[in-house]
């Protein structure tokens, strides 16, 4: 419950953050905080157009996308309290949602018959499919870590006792960092910025929709982020009191926000063909905390 | 009760063929349908009762060749009879409706409809005899029905290729598994399969795994597991839509049933086992998948991705053989609940999809997915039907893919518990592939339907528009129901996995069964939340319907960078969207290119063709085969046709099968001439 309200105030400000961010590194003063927010509730207001070729697809899939990526909010905890919905495994669970809304949104862009966004689609799937694994294995390490399963569990048992351990939350927060980035096609993957569809993932899926699903779409995409940085604030959160840790919380996820913009600003992107090989990298890391882990615990032989 | 009825459903064939001539072809099918209808029923209530008052055992003298004939009907079996039975059920149901325009072959209708009854007993028979000479024959009845089943289209010379390539295969099949009841059979003197409980138990367990790993290899060819796969995508796109979807849902399946006996009946090493298991699964479930991806029949596609899932049940059933060898009831539970769960689940899905194909292929006249599009428009049923089948064989909530699928994966982490170090290196093998298997069929399956249902025809066709029977999509919504029913209720299963796990492990104590519930408690917690998440999806669908109705939208095409001009070769082709994936496993798998590519100042239509090669096969059988053809081809100069010679080749045998003992025993005799010197 409360970290809900916290992903939810988080996403009202995060992309502003970023933006200002973005802004100030290249030497301008730049919109307010609460512009993109402000973007998109004019985008709700408005009317669309709708392509003839799309179907009912095209009409539910920012929705589902949207549906999404809340009930998967709904299963972050906020340190020692859980989310609304809590059980071993979730995490599993957790990923799969985010793969459904995923699902219907490359559907839909192929929905269309335009070539654009058929490209979107097949990279969106791919990147997706590639940082899967990355996921997967560093919840897996962590559940080696704690012995628990589920989201709160693993972030309340979550503690660091030696050197090691606090590297493993370096490296498992650089881990969420790119997964976020990656997921929400960001800079060393993709540019939200570009002039050119052809070097577009997200942007170019979406480019035949307007009015109140873009501004969905847009909204989603503020969440998502908020999300993951719910997820970076919970490695360090731990069963740390609320008047501390709502802060905390707000800190993590403005620093964060500046970290996307920095990144942003100073990093290149990447050429389309390597961002598989640079995709990988994630998981290997994973791999590492894996070790790691079994380092700690004693269990490496 | 149970005794009569078994015998009751046997009977029910004989009585049905024996009808067939005295009815016209539209006759026979009425035969057909209602003979699968009441077997299937019999099956039911047979399985019914015995999960409510436990197992049937009874035993018929046999002759002195076979030796008694035990019938044991357990858990397991019942599990399977109502799986089978079922997807017969919409398979038959569907079948009636897609045969109907084969109408103007009356003999070849009536060979596949006794072929198609033989086939369905000789299955749940499978699953009942625990005779292995009896159960070999009616292996081969099975083999040999299903043979006929496929090859429905025999004046093709595609399909009789791939059937005859089923019917080796099913033989070397039936090889491995006649050396392993021998076995069995020269060491016990016994038929009964329970001799192998007793032979295994006595032996070291060298002995046990070994006879293992025979018994994998036999079940292995039947289920698909790689590498024993390449009969698999040949036949599945040769046989009728319903025989497809039948024989991916329960005809593999019964490979499965196979594996899962043998686990229940061999005591030996499960430590091994269960990697040997783990490691075959992961293979399979991952070069499944990889090579679906790169396939454009939808059928063939269809039939790689059922290797992909026997991957998914083999790494279930191998983390319950870890789970048995490492007494870790929770890796019991899990592993082969989850296998069986995905058993029933993948038959659901999957006949689901191949009965889409099947309406596919009667509207297009192709299976080419390149030459397919915008079909939701036409077939809209279909279309849908198609894209629930899709998100449960990607494992998406709220379907039923996702249950056992997240079964499995709770064994995975669960397992990582574990304190050796092997087993967590292990189990990292396995969630990696696992995790790779879910991504990959999201790419595949959105391929799949957004390539064949979306967009435009990119292809003009002058067929007429394919009318969408009532009477097909009735066993098709009942598929998608249960899908449905199953991804929401997964707790309705609970009882009976339970029973069926603890025929593993008899000995369970009340903490274990403890155990065993609070897994499955996890498990109606997430049909709860799927029922949770279809809400929210619907509200806010509400909500945006109310909202967006009010403003003002408009129709248009499709923006595409100022170019208005409305062409289906805009739209994304399937090559093109899997072209990122394929260059980067192009090293891994073996796929053909020929490119015509624009040269000089007037160039020539530019084309390019790719041909998806399966390099396990190029290895293991087409280079063999190849192999032997030249080494044998340098003998042909004996068969030249010429009568004088044959009789030589008689001659020089006779001489040499009367000279050759001749010589030995005179030489046998200067030797011990010598020896006394």
């Amino acid at each position: 419950m409360v970290s809900f309200l916290l992903i939810l105030l988080a996403s009202l400000f995060f992309m502003g953050v970023i933006i200002r961010t973005k802004s100030l590194a290249s030497g301008r003063k730049g919109p307010g905080i609460f512009q993109p927010m402000r973007d998109i509730f004019r985008l709700l207001r408005k009317g669309s157009v709708f392509s003839k070729t799309t179907s009912f697809i095209f009409q539910i899939a920012p929705t589902a996308y949207f549906a999404s990526v809340l009930m998967a909010v709904l299963m972050i905890p906020h340190g020692n309290s859980p989310g609304f919905i809590s059980f071993n495994g979730d995490f599993v669970m957790f990923a799969y949602i985010l793969a459904f809304g995923k699902f219907l949104m490359i559907v839909s862009a192929l929905d269309t018959g335009s070539s654009f966004e058929g490209m979107g689609a097949s990279r969106e799937a791919l990147f997706s499919m590639l940082v899967e694994p990355a996921f997967f294995i560093l919840m897996g390490s962590f559940a080696l870590f704690t012995g628990h399963t589920s989201f709160q569990s693993i972030f309340s048992e979550l503690h660091y006792g030696s050197y090691i351990s606090y590297m493993l939350g370096g490296l498992a927060t650089f881990v969420f960092v790119l997964i976020a980035m990656i997921e929400n096609s960001r800079m060393p993957v993709d540019d939200p910025k570009t002039h050119l569809e052809l070097t577009m993932v997200h942007e170019v899926m979406i480019l035949d929709n307007s009015g109140f699903d873009l501004g969905v779409i847009l909204y989603t995409t503020n969440l998502k982020f908020a999300m993951y940085g719910a997820i970076i604030a919970d490695l360090f959160i731990g069963v740390l009191p609320l008047w501390f840790s709502i802060p905390l919380f707000i800190g993590i996820q403005v620093l964060f926000a500046v970290a996307v913009g920095l990144i942003e600003s100073f990093g290149a992107r990447s050429r389309m063909g390597h961002n598989p090989q640079f995709i990988f990298i994630l998981t290997s890391v994973s791999i590492l905390i894996f070790f790691g882990v079994l380092l700690v615990l004693g269990k490496f032989i | 009760m149970e005794i009569k009825l078994i015998e009751l459903f046997n009977v029910l064939v004989l009585v049905g063929i024996l009808a067939f001539p005295f009815f016209k072809i539209k006759g026979r099918g009425i035969i057909t349908l209602s003979v699968i209808t009441i077997q299937v029923l019999i099956a039911s209530i047979i399985a019914i009762s015995v999960f409510v008052n436990g197992s049937v055992e009874y035993a018929y003298t046999g002759s002195f060749i076979t030796g008694l004939i035990p019938i044991r009907v357990d858990y397991l079996s019942a599990w399977f009879l109502l799986v089978i039975g079922f997807t017969f059920l919409t398979g038959a149901w569907y079948g009636i409706q897609y045969m109907k325009q084969y109408i103007d072959q009356p003999s070849n209708l009536t060979l596949h409809a006794v072929a198609f009854i033989v086939l369905f007993t000789s299955l749940i028979d499978l699953c009942m005899i625990q005779n292995s000479l009896v159960l070999l024959v009616i292996w081969e009845m099975m083999a040999l029905s299903s043979f006929i089943v496929i090859i429905f289209e025999n004046y093709k010379a595609d399909t009789l290729k791939a059937g005859i390539n089923f019917l080796i295969q099913s033989h070397v099949c039936i090889l491995f598994l006649t050396f392993a009841f021998m076995w069995v059979k020269v060491k016990t003197g016994s038929f009964d399969l329970q001799a192998i409980t007793i032979y295994t138990a006595s032996q070291p367990a060298l002995i046990g795994v070994g006879l293992f790993v025979f018994f994998f290899i036999g079940f292995g060819i039947k289920a698909g597991f790689v590498p024993f796969h390449t009969w698999l995508p040949k036949a599945h796109p040769a046989a009728p839509a319903h025989i497809s979807g039948i024989m991916s849902g329960v005809i593999i399946k019964i490979g499965i049933y196979g594996i899962l006996r043998m686990l229940m009946l061999i005591k030996t090493d499960m430590i091994t086992i269960g990697y040997f298991v783990l490691f075959m699964s992961t293979l399979t479930g991952v070069y499944g998948v990889a090579l679906a991806i790169v396939q454009h029949n939808l059928k063939k596609l269809l039939a790689y991705h059922s290797i992909e899932n026997i991957g998914i049940i083999g790494i279930g059933i191998g983390i319950g053989c870890l789970g048995l060898g490492y007494h870790n009831q929770v890796l019991v539970v899990t592993g082969f609940g989850g296998a069986l769960l995905h058993t029933l689940n993948h038959s659901l899905f999957k006949s689901l999809l191949f009965y889409c194909a099947g309406n596919v292929y009667q509207a297009k006249h192709t299976m080419n997915i390149e030459a397919m599009g915008g079909l939701l428009k036409e077939m809209p049923r279909t279309g849908y039907l198609f894209l629930v089948g899709s998100l449960a064989i990607c494992g998406l909530p709220p379907f039923n893919g996702f249950i056992s699928e997240f079964f499995i994966y709770n064994g995975l982490f669960d397992g990582l518990q574990a304190n050796q170090f092997l087993v967590n290196l292990f189990l990292l093998f396995v969630i990696f592939g696992l995790v790779m298997i879910g991504g990959l069929a999201l790419i595949c399956f959105t391929k799949a339907f957004g390539i064949v249902f979306l967009g435009t025809p990119k292809v003009e066709t002058r067929q007429p528009a394919f009318l969408e029977k009532h009477a097909r999509f009735f066993p098709m919504f009942l598929i998608a129901l249960s899908i449905l029913v199953i991804g929401l209720f997964p707790i309705l299963f609970s009882a009976p996995l339970l029973k069926i796990v603890a025929l593993y492990q008899p000995v369970v104590g009340p903490v274990g069964r403890l155990q065993m519930e609070t897994i499955f408690e996890r498990l109606s917690v997430v049909g709860w939340a799927s029922l949770g998440f279809i809400a929210l999806m619907a509200l806010l669908y509400y909500v945006r319907y109310l909202v967006v109705r009010q403003r003002q939208n408009l129709e248009d095409t499709t923006w595409s960078c100022g170019y208005t001009g409305e062409t289906s070769k805009m739209h994304y082709t399937a090559s093109s969207f899997i072209r990122s994936y394929r260059k980067l496993v192009e090293p891994i798998l073996y796929i053909k290119k020929e490119k015509v590519e624009a040269v000089g100042l007037y160039p020539e239509k530019v084309k390019q063709y790719t041909h998806p090669g399966d390099k396990l096969e190029r290895w293991l059988i087409d280079r063999p085969i190849l192999f032997f053809r030249t080494v044998l081809s340098r003998f042909t100069f004996l068969q030249n046709g010429n009568i004088q010679t044959y009789m030589l080749y008689g001659f020089i045998f006779i001489g040499a099968t009367i000279l050759i003992p001749l010589i030995i025993s005179k030489f046998s005799t200067l030797v011990s001439f010598l020896n006394q010197l």
